[in-house]
This record gives structure tokens, C-alpha cells and sequence, in this order.
């Protein structure tokens, strides 16, 4: 029974792998076929960033997109209207006129053009448009969506898990069991050794939800036409901060005495190494927001690189060592994926642990 | 340069929503796992602990039980020779008992006995006197001539007393 089931999820998997691989197949032709010249970096960085709508194949008018709300926080307030009100314009062509203002979409970002501007005049060298402002945009992105959906989906998996202990004190069977594992998981093996018996308990709601968001997101984003969720720097800046911030509420007075004036060095030394320290202290939520940003997005870089190949070089021989290749490390990335949400907890917990730690004065 | 630039707009986004995560999920998911994980594991602990000290205690019990039946087997060996010892004096005793009330019966009937026969002696010497007497009294006054009479007289006389 239980090889059945393991042997159903294999397929399952292979099935989604090679969805994957086609329907970068599918994005990639009809990209070529518009316009003509292939630009892999404008594929790669299109697959990887942040967008208003939610695309999935297809091009221009006919694709298959999802249109998500525009929401923008201007002068005169906050505006919100559909994405598809562009009509998948990024080139800042389309003007959408809201609460008395014209918006369009450069590249992906909104602007807002200035009072009587009819068109978009945007400064290629200096990065800057020349006769609008770029919004305070909190509009419900590709990644934002994911995100939610994340939520949506850890809200569904743990309640049902908690609904379980309400029933029965039994463990739980099946699904619930693999989460169940993965709780106790995270208490034994990240929270309790990296900060201590005492004291984990206060930290686990936050490990527990960091660990799960990022193991989920990372998977989410392996599946096809998913959003980059966790390789977005936005993204990691604002969980690494909250790394920093549990470490800056919890740090006690012995955490920062070794931070300003280590004890047990030579006074001179003392002040250089508050320097040290104190940059320590933010670099290692840096480390964190630059470790998972980059391990997200060089996987996804990588996969995509590679069925670029074959548009690249324009034969579709290139498929036979390409895909298999792509295969291999969309596997990895599954790998990847567990090992990015274990180590970002596994260090969050240490930093964490390292703040609260009662040192034995001799 | 858009890789590495955060945007606000979703770094907002990720904030609330994590905040979100953390207080929902902590008050409707983690707390009750946690606590029913918890409590499974205190509870199997606890099984384990009671089992580890049922096991010793019947084990105990086992050994109290030998002990028991050795000290049941020692009193039943000592009451079996105490009974065997008891049997032993009390027919001692009451061989010696009937011994001596024999010889004491004995004593008595010999006494009897001896009393019987001085009585018997002195009644039969009274008698031999007196048949004597009487036959003499009868021989005397008979006076038969005859000798061969008179000693067929005396022993038939003696006959008589031998028949008495």
C-alpha cells in the first residue's frame, strides 16, 4: 500500500516535471515567434521577476493570463483596477485612466503620469521616467498572489492537522503524519539544540511558519507557470528582518556586552571588535535574505538557461541534452527547496539561540 | 538591477502576511499541535515509565511469591517433622503409659492372685481339716472291723473331696 502511494506521487512528480519543461517549451515559441530575435535574458528575467498578472502561455491578447488587481497608493489616494485594463501592455503604450489619472505599465512598474501628459517620456540612460512618478505600489502581483495562495494552503494543511488532535490523541495517519514528522522535526532538530530547552517554545510559532512557508513556496515555485516567490529579494529581506527583529527584542544583556565590549580581550582590542560585532549582527539576517534569494533564483536561472539552449542554438537536437539536464536539476531544486527552508530556519534559530544564551560566567 | 532591488509593494505584502501566519497559525495550528504532540509524548513516557514499574513489580511479586512458597515449604517440612516427633513421643508415651498400667494390672492381678490362693490355701487347709476331722469321725464311728472296707471308705471319702 504504502510503495503504491509513494510509486502514485513518483509519477506525479515526473508528470509535473515534464509539464514544466513544456510549458517553457510553449512560453518560449511563441515569444520567438513575435519577435523574431531571441533575447534569453529577457526570458530568463521575465520567468524570474515579479509581474501584474498572472501568465501562463500564450502571447498578447490571447494568451492565458490572469488578471490580478492593480492596486496604487498615489496623491490622490488609493486606486485600484485590474491588470488586464492594460491589455498585457508593458512597453507604457496602453493608458488606463483611474480616479482622474492616467497609469501605465513600463516594464512592469506603474507610473503615473504627471497632470496633462498624454504619454509615457521614459529616460532609457538614467532609468527614470521623465514626466510621471512611480506609485507606492502594494497591488496583488504574481508573487503576491503566490504568496496568499501559500497562506491559503498552509491555513488548509495545519488546521486539518490541529482538527486532527481535536478527534483522536492517535498520531495521524498518512499526509498529516509527513507534517506531523516535519513539526517534531523542526522542534528536535532546529529549535531545541540551536536555543535550548528552556526557551524554544517562545520561537517556534515563528520557526514553524517560517520553515513551512519556505518549503512550500519553494515547491510552489518548481510547479509550472508558478510565481519565484522565495527567489524575490523583497521576499527574503522582509523574512530575514524578522530574523533580526527576534534577535534585536530577544538579545539579553550578556548578547550585548559580547556585542559592545567583549569580555575576557585586551581593552585596545576591545572597540575594533564592537565594530565587528556590531556589523555581525546585521549581516547575518544579510546572509540569510542573500542565501535563499539566490538559491531560488539561480535554479530557476539554471533551468530555464538550459531550454534557452535550444533556442539559443535553434535546433531542437539540443532538447535530447538539455531537457534531460533541466530534468535532473528541477530534482535537485526539490532538494533544494527542503534544504533553502531548513537552513534558513536552522540559522534563524541559531542567531536566535545565540541572543538568548545564558553564558556561565567563571 | 530589478533582481536585486527590493520592491516595496511586496515587501509590505510578505510582512503582513507573515505577521498573519504567525498569529493565526500559532493561535488554531501550532498551539494545539504542539500541545498534542507534547502530550502524546508525555503520555507514551508515561506508559513506558508505568510499564518499566509493572514489569518490576511483578517481578517483585514473583519473588515475593518464591519467597512465600519456600518459607510455606520450610513451616510445612518443620510441622510434618514436628508431627512426626509429636507421633513419635505420644506413642512413646503411651507404650510406656500402657506399660506401665499392664504391669500395674499385672501387679494387681498377682496380688489378687496371691490373695486367691491364701485364701484358696487357707479355705482348703480348713477344709482338709475338717474332712479329715470328718472322716476320721466317720472311721471312728463305723468302727468297721473290716480293713479292706475302711480303706475303700477312705478313698472313696478322698474321691469325694477330690470331685469338691
Amino acid at each position: 500500500m504504502a510503495t503504491h502511494k509513494s510509486s502514485k506521487i513518483t509519477v506525479a512528480f515526473m508528470l509535473m516535471l515534464v509539464l514544466n519543461s513544456f510549458s517553457s517549451f510553449a512560453q518560449l515559441d511563441t515569444e520567438e515567434v513575435i519577435d523574431e530575435s531571441f533575447n534569453p535574458t529577457e526570458m530568463i528575467m521575465h520567468h524570474i521577476g515579479d509581474s501584474h498578472e498572472w501568465h501562463f502561455f500564450g502571447e498578447g491578447e490571447d494568451s492565458f493570463t490572469l488578471p490580478l488587481p492593480v492596486i496604487l497608493w498615489t496623491d490622490k489616494g488609493m486606486v485600484s483596477f485590474m491588470s488586464s485594463e492594460f491589455h498585457h501592455d508593458t512597453e507604457g503604450e496602453h493608458i488606463v485612466e483611474a480616479n482622474g489619472q492616467k497609469f501605465v505599465n513600463y516594464h512592469g512598474k506603474i507610473y503615473v503620469l504627471n497632470e496633462g501628459e498624454s504619454e509615457l517620456d521614459y529616460n532609457e540612460e538614467a532609468h527614470a521616467a521623465l514626466n510621471a512618478d512611480h506609485p507606492f505600489d502594494i497591488s496583488i502581483t504574481k508573487n503576491v498572489a503566490s504568496m496568499l495562495l501559500t497562506s491559503v494552503l498552509m491555513f488548509i494543511l495545519f488546521m486539518g492537522l490541529a482538527k486532527h488532535y481535536k478527534k483522536s490523541k492517535k498520531a495521524p495517519k498518512g499526509f498529516k503524519n509527513i507534517l506531523e514528522t516535519l513539526v517534531i522535526f523542526v522542534r528536535d532538530e532546529i529549535a531545541k539544540p540551536q536555543i535550548g530547552e528552556k526557551k524554544y517554545m517562545k520561537f517556534m510559532p515563528f520557526l514553524l511558519t517560517v520553515f513551512f512557508f519556505i518549503w512550500i513556496a519553494n515547491l510552489m515555485g518548481l510547479l509550472p507557470g508558478a510565481a519565484n516567490l522565495t527567489g524575490n529579494i523583497s521576499v527574503t529581506v522582509a523574512l530575514g528582518l524578522f530574523t533580526l527583529a527576534l534577535i534585536l527584542m530577544n538579545g539579553n544583556k550578556d548578547y550585548w556586552q559580547h556585542v559592545f565590549w567583549m569580555p575576557g580581550i585586551p581593552t585596545p582590542v576591545k572597540p575594533i571588535l564592537a565594530i565587528v560585532e556590531i556589523l555581525g549582527v546585521f549581516i547575518k539576517p544579510i546572509a540569510l535574505m542573500i542565501r535563499l534569494f539566490a538559491n531560488i533564483t539561480a535554479g530557476h536561472i539554471i533551468i530555464l538557461s538550459l531550454i534557452g539552449l535550444i533556442f539559443i542554438l535553434e535546433t531542437a537536437g539540443v532538447a535530447a541534452i538539455s531537457v534531460p539536464f533541466a530534468l535532473f536539476i528541477t530534482v535537485l531544486e526539490l532538494l533544494v527547496a527542503f534544504l533553502q527552508a531548513f537552513i534558513f530556519t536552522l540559522l534563524s534559530a541559531l542567531f536566535i539561540g545565540m541572543a538568548v544564551q545564558e553564558h556561565e560566567h567563571h | 538591477m530589478d533582481l536585486i532591488t527590493p520592491e516595496y509593494g511586496l515587501f509590505v505584502w510578505q510582512v503582513v502576511v507573515m505577521i498573519i501566519l504567525i498569529v493565526l497559525l500559532t493561535k488554531f495550528a501550532w498551539k494545539p499541535v504542539m500541545k498534542a504532540v507534547g502530550e502524546r509524548e508525555a503520555s507514551i513516557n508515561d506508559a513506558l515509565a508505568s510499564a518499566e514499574k509493572a514489569k518490576e513489580e511483578m517481578a517483585n511479586l514473583k519473588a515475593d511469591n518464591e519467597k512465600m512458597l519456600q518459607q510455606a515449604r520450610t513451616e510445612r517440612d518443620e510441622m510434618l517433622k514436628e508431627a512426626q516427633q509429636m507421633k513419635k513421643n505420644i506413642m512413646a508415651e503411651a507404650t510406656e503409659d500402657a506399660n506401665q498400667k499392664a504391669e500395674q494390672i499385672l501387679e494387681k492381678a498377682q496380688a489378687a492372685i496371691q490373695n486367691e490362693k491364701k485364701t484358696a490355701l487357707a479355705e482348703i487347709k480348713s477344709q482338709v481339716a475338717e474332712l479329715s476331722v470328718q472322716i476320721a469321725e466317720t472311721v471312728v464311728k463305723k468302727q468297721l472291723d473290716d480293713k479292706k472296707e475302711q480303706m475303700d471308705l477312705v478313698n472313696k471319702m478322698l474321691d469325694d473331696v477330690k470331685l469338691n
